[in-house]
């Protein structure tokens, strides 16, 4: 548990290393779906090519795709270039490069099945046993009777083990059709493995400088939306906070920071008392079932506005008073006319 | 499980041990790849021997290539050999460690490729059945009509009809197999003797204490790359966080508060409100803050938190019901 509690640290501390697990996540997904896939040939001349090709072909495409939509980059992605320009220059070096990294990660997927695909064979036999010359595997005297059609429709048999009756024939095409196959496959493999090597090892001859200036701003865009979010929600947690602390005050009516006060000059040390303390001040001011009630019911039927009050100097309840001063539409204010009047006067014969 | 820690810790904490590590790894992956792949002689004989030497030759490029590419020396060598001169003189007999070194553990893969198919021999018997003369063998099948060219080519694959009932498919099986076993073994000792001649020979040629020297600097090159990077994440980090405090706190208004009468008791706020009033930076209203995420897309802020030592204050201004300023910090 240890184990992998560090080594998921670590992925997440690193945003790139977190894009790599996934992207080889996505590979061993490709190849344990192809194994797990039943492929199934129809043996139909008019189906067979669209078959096996669109084999090859569209699940590639399909990883792809989910590459694009797992990476989180592609929506920092799409926002560096739509934002307006503002105070910032947008620089276009670090959309290619962005758009680069998430395509060099999309792709291997796709690959993984490609080469596991020509490695197998059997998509290749589907789609070419048509086009085989079965004179080159022996000499077969039933075939020169037939017309071309049924010819076509007995190579198109082929790849059938229970539709296609000799044997012979049908091992010897398959296997030569696998050899070409596999030397697709491993042409494809050493022509991506080429290239991502042009790219990697021969890059630094080019555009170090401003490759490491790229990598750093393209992370930090990557960072500062983070950032962003983290400091949105801290400050939503602490606004939450502060708004429903308020709403419980002025819900209750009661003067309980002029008590704290009164009672805070006596100084006591007492632990008990602190605790006692401590236990009254969470309440509150909420002591009854009707209070309570209230304040359930008002926080359905009527929330406080969105604004704060600024306690900033004293322990009075002027914070209510402060409703007025803020200006903004409160509808905290007009709700709770009656309430704020009330304690208004409270206040005024306590102070008296 | 705490020998597993000091064995993965022992790997990471130098830059050669986990060229190393790697390197294994790469070989080991050779391997099971020969394992997985399901090697298919076409058994005609124009094209045995183009299979079987394009399987040989092939993926050990393939697995060069790799080597070479997750090699992180690969970087430092390039970075290193590239650069300008600058402040710091450049060593060529670094760069020349660096490029032995990544050519050395590139080159292990496939290696193993290679002796794991000479030792395995199914490629031989695939690229040379034709060349075996076939009477140093006994039954061979001749009521086929084919040539015997076409026989011989036929040799590697086992499910073929005429082999059935003859041994002789598998004395020529045999016969290819020991031929490429010894090639194999052969190339195995060829290396393991270079090896020991050049690590038994090599001090008497090298300096040993240039080679002290050209290792320290370049894992120390190693090592520079990868705190510099480390650095970068970090400074981002922190340059993100200062950049959107400030985006915050620009967004302060000044405060207008009024007072039915002059303060007499004052109370010390709690210390919990006083760290949430931080955490706000003084947005407090719904409109500053929808104003703020409108801005955060609209405008981003420039890219300079050389305010932040000095960022402005929000001031207060004490108003009595009449609108009478009491006291203002303007």
């Amino acid at each position: 548990m240890d184990k992998f509690r560090m080594m998921f640290q670590f992925l997440q501390s690193n945003q790139e290393s977190f894009m790599n697990g996934i992207c080889g996540i996505m590979a061993l997904a490709s190849a344990q779906m192809y194994s797990a896939f039943e492929f199934s040939c129809p043996c139909m001349p008019e189906y067979n090519y669209t078959y096996g090709i669109g084999l090859l072909i569209i699940p590639p495409i399909w990883f792809f795709l989910l590459g694009f939509v797992l990476n989180n980059n592609v929506s920092v992605l799409a926002e560096e270039w739509k934002r307006p320009t503002g105070k910032r220059r947008k620089d276009p070096t670090i959309l290619r490069y962005m758009f680069c990294s998430i395509t060099q990660r999309s792709l291997i997927a796709p690959a993984v099945w490609v080469s596991v695909t020509l490695m197998d064979g059997k998509s290749f036999l589907c789609a070419f046993s048509v086009n085989l010359d079965i004179d080159k595997f022996g000499n077969y005297s039933f075939v020169k009777d037939m017309s071309e059609t049924e010819k076509i429709k007995l190579l198109a048999r082929i790849p059938c083990k229970d539709l296609f009756e000799h044997q012979e024939i049908r091992v010897a095409a398959s296997r030569y059709i696998k050899c070409i196959s596999q030397a697709c496959g491993w042409m494809f493999l050493l022509m991506m493995t080429f290239t991502a090597f042009l790219i990697r090892a021969i890059r630094p001859c080019f555009t170090q400088a401003a490759f490491l200036k790229t990598k750093y701003w393209s992370h930090y865009i990557d960072i500062e939306r983070k950032m962003f979010d983290e400091t949105c929600k801290e400050h939503a947690k602490s606004f939450a906070k502060v708004c429903i602390h308020q709403y419980f005050e002025n819900i209750s009516g009661e003067m309980h920071n002029f008590h704290r006060h009164r009672s805070s000059k006596d100084e006591s040390d007492d632990e008990d008392e602190d605790k006692k303390k401590s236990d009254e001040e969470k309440l509150l001011g909420i002591r009854a079932q009707d209070d309570m009630n209230k304040v359930l019911w008002n926080w359905h039927t009527c929330k406080p506005a969105l604004a704060l009050r600024k306690d900033q100097i004293d322990g009075e309840n002027n914070g209510r008073l402060n409703g007025e001063a803020n200006g903004a539409a409160n509808g905290f204010v007009k709700g709770h006319t009656h309430n704020v009047e009330k304690k208004e006067w409270a206040v005024y014969y306590s102070k008296v | 499980m705490e020998r597993l820690k000091l064995v993965l810790q022992y790997f990471q904490s130098n830059s050669e041990s986990i060229s190393n590590g790697i390197c294994i790894i790469l070989a080991l992956v050779s391997v099971k790849l020969y394992t997985s792949f399901d090697f298919n002689c076409p058994c005609l004989p124009q094209y045995n021997k183009l299979y079987s030497l394009g399987v040989m030759i092939v993926p050990p490029i393939i697995l060069f290539f790799l080597g070479v590419l997750v090699n992180r020396h690969t970087g430092v060598m390039m970075d290193e050999w590239m650069r300008p001169t600058g402040n710091r003189s450049k060593n060529p007999a670094v760069v020349k460690y660096l490029f032995s070194a990544m050519l050395q553990r590139a080159l292990l893969a496939p290696m193993v490729w290679i002796l794991v198919t000479l030792l395995d021999g199914k490629i031989f018997i695939c690229a040379f059945s034709v060349s075996v003369d076939p009477g140093l063998f006994s039954g061979l099948p001749n009521n086929t009509g084919l040539d015997v060219i076409k026989i011989m080519a036929k040799v590697p694959c086992k499910e073929d009809v005429i082999f059935r009932n003859s041994s002789f498919r598998k004395a020529v099986s045999r016969y290819v197999r020991c031929y490429s076993q010894a090639v194999g073994w052969s190339i195995l000792l060829f290396l393991i003797v270079l090896g020991a001649l050049g690590r038994l020979i090599k001090p008497c040629f090298d300096d040993h204490a240039t080679f002290l020297q050209t290792r320290y600097w370049s894992n120390y090159l190693d090592v520079e790359q990868k705190l510099f990077d480390e650095t970068c994440v970090l400074h981002a980090r922190d340059f993100a966080r200062k950049c959107v405090v400030l985006f915050f706190e620009d967004m302060r208004e000044d405060t207008v508060l009024r007072l039915p009468h002059p303060p007499f008791i004052t109370n010390s706020r709690e210390k919990w409100e006083d760290e949430e009033e931080e955490r706000l930076h003084g947005i407090s209203k719904q409109e500053q803050l929808d104003q703020l995420l409108c801005k955060w897309y609209y405008s981003k802020p420039e890219l300079d938190v050389t305010r932040i030592a000095h960022r402005p204050r929000s001031c207060v201004t004490w108003e009595d019901r009449d609108g009478k300023t009491l006291y203002s910090d303007v």
